[in-house]
């Protein structure tokens, strides 16, 4: 496995014939590790990632049912923004904007980041309101954001559809400049590269089936490659957090929705930024390849399914044509979904458990792609240090039962 | 996508005509004050979540509007049950 990416690498291996090496490394399990982490999809990885570099904790595996990049982490549409309102939530997901920022150059390995703008539309005079309130909120936290109204949007998205004609007609929008998208699955492939390079174990088609409790604490989890002992274990399962619970006997406060994108063919360039709406629910960016890459919402019932009803896709479709008309020519090449673990509060749960060494990182609903890093950041020291990393605090599960909620629906809502 | 036979219209109609509204059998505690601050937070936050066959509650919201009972598989979608209130409870839920 090449340690290093570089141009000299990049020349010795394309004048060897392109016989290039295997980027992550098959591991199969030992049977004893200090942490396993219960999931391999971007924040998973990243959580390990950070064990390994910042808590000196090298001797731990990622165990995925899957494939690497198999799962939501190459399912969602790719958009990174940290304007939340709340100081809770503003400052865990900046944590993780400011990590975005040196990404690649830390991973050795480009995540393609490209802080290309944001722009969250407003469509009613309660949405401005909104908006202005969030935008001073992210001022006040150090966020950069600036309201705009509709004429500077039509000056930067020519082809938007500002007309006043229209069911709910634009009347401005924040747009954070910082704020972009990133390829993601490119984002868990550099992740397990760079944890494997230091000596974490990659696990994949490793289905964890029973998580060992003795007296309170955990010992290890039964996977379909033999049993691994640990005393830590951290469950980074998404969509299937719910059901990993169940197996230590925990119930969590998070139910699963399908959560549906889809992409065109490819095209010239013609929408330079992100666009996004919660008001008429859609949203929709340019990927490097051309294909625009369309966001829809959730569906109601609860589903392991990854696929959604059509009424979701028809009502997105019909959104993204309303704020551009000139998208109605244009062919979809694939449609898909994932599954998304929702919180009451529209935040993730970043805490351990009443199981001794058993920690969750799930509920991050449908907006968890943007804080891989700063989650699997605050999620290591967490573990590493069995006490809540100082921006994960506010997101332990006893939130639930103290009420000290987080209420991040206007920020976050449907729209991520 | 899936249909779902109303109980009350007494035929198959496109699930578009229905609206979800969560797990089946969560009653309202009868006596809420007793509840410890934990119980409460189950009661109103904590979810089975079940993946599998999945007892929930639809409505018929552009039918008759009435709520019901739905078995359904929160794995492939299909609908295995329906009944009204009154003919199953969460005693007698297969």
């Amino acid at each position: 496995m090449q340690k290093k990416y570089s141009w000299y690498s990049l020349l010795k291996a394309g004048l060897a014939n392109q016989d290039w090496d295997k980027a992550i490394p098959s591991s199969k399990p030992k049977s004893k590790y200090d942490v396993i982490i219960i999931g391999g999809g971007g924040h998973g990885l990243a959580t390990a990632y950070y064990l390994a570099k910042e808590c000196g904790i090298t001797n731990v595996a990622v165990v995925e049912k899957g494939y690497i990049g198999g799962g939501n982490t190459g399912r969602n549409t790719t958009i990174i923004r940290s304007n939340y309102l709340r100081d809770e939530a503003s400052s865990l997901y900046e944590h993780s904007m400011r990590l975005w920022e040196g990404l690649s150059e830390d991973l050795n390995f480009n995540v393609m980041f490209s802080q290309r703008g944001v722009y969250n539309l407003g469509h009613t005079l309660q949405d401005m309101r909104d908006i202005e309130r969030r935008v001073n909120a992210n001022v006040l936290n150090g966020v950069d954001a600036v309201v705009v109204d509709h004429k500077e949007i039509k000056e930067q998205i020519p082809i938007i559809n500002t007309s006043k004609n229209v069911r709910y007609p634009i009347m401005g929008a924040s747009f954070q400049a910082r704020a972009g998208v990133a390829r993601h699955d490119g984002v868990a492939w550099g992740f397990a590269r760079a944890a494997s390079n230091l000596g974490v174990d990659i696990i994949q088609n490793c289905e964890v089936i029973d998580i060992e409790v003795e007296e309170g604490r955990v010992k290890g989890v039964k996977t379909t490659q033999g049993d691994i002992m640990a005393d830590r274990v951290g469950c980074v399962s998404a969509g299937h957090s719910s059901v990993i619970a169940r197996m230590a006997g925990l119930r969590l406060p998070v139910e699963s929705h399908p959560l549906q994108a889809f992409v065109s063919e490819a095209m010239k360039p013609i929408l330079h930024t992100v666009v996004m709406s919660n008001a008429v629910h859609g949203y929709v960016s340019q990927s490097d390849k051309g294909d625009l890459v369309i966001g829809a919402g959730i569906d109601g019932y609860n589903s392991y399914a990854q696929r959604g009803s059509a009424k979701i896709v028809e009502h997105c479709a019909a959104a993204i044509l309303e704020l551009f008309p000139i998208f109605s020519r244009v062919r979809m090449n694939r449609q898909w979904g994932g599954i998304v673990d929702v919180c009451p509060d529209a935040c993730p749960v970043i805490s351990p458990t009443k199981i001794e060494g058993l920690y969750f990182n799930c509920g991050w609903g449908t907006g968890g792609f943007k804080a891989t890093p700063g989650s699997g950041n605050v999620f290591a020291h967490t573990i590493a240090q069995d006490k809540q990393h100082d921006l994960a605090v506010p997101f332990h599960i006893d939130r639930f039962t103290t009420g000290a909620l987080i209420d991040e629906h206007g920020a976050a809502g449907v729209a991520h | 996508m899936f249909s779902i036979h109303c109980p009350y219209c007494k035929e198959p109609r496109d699930q578009n005509e229905f609206s979800p509204a969560g797990e089946a059998f969560i009653a309202r505690p009868e006596n809420p004050e007793a509840l410890s601050d934990e119980q409460w937070a189950d009661y109103v936050f904590y979810r089975t979540n079940l993946k599998g066959d999945h007892w929930e509650q639809w409505v018929h919201t552009s039918g008759c509007r009435k709520y019901f009972l739905v078995k359904r598989s929160t794995i492939s979608h299909e609908v295995i049950e329906v009944a009204t209130f009154e003919e199953i409870d969460s005693e007698n839920a297969s």
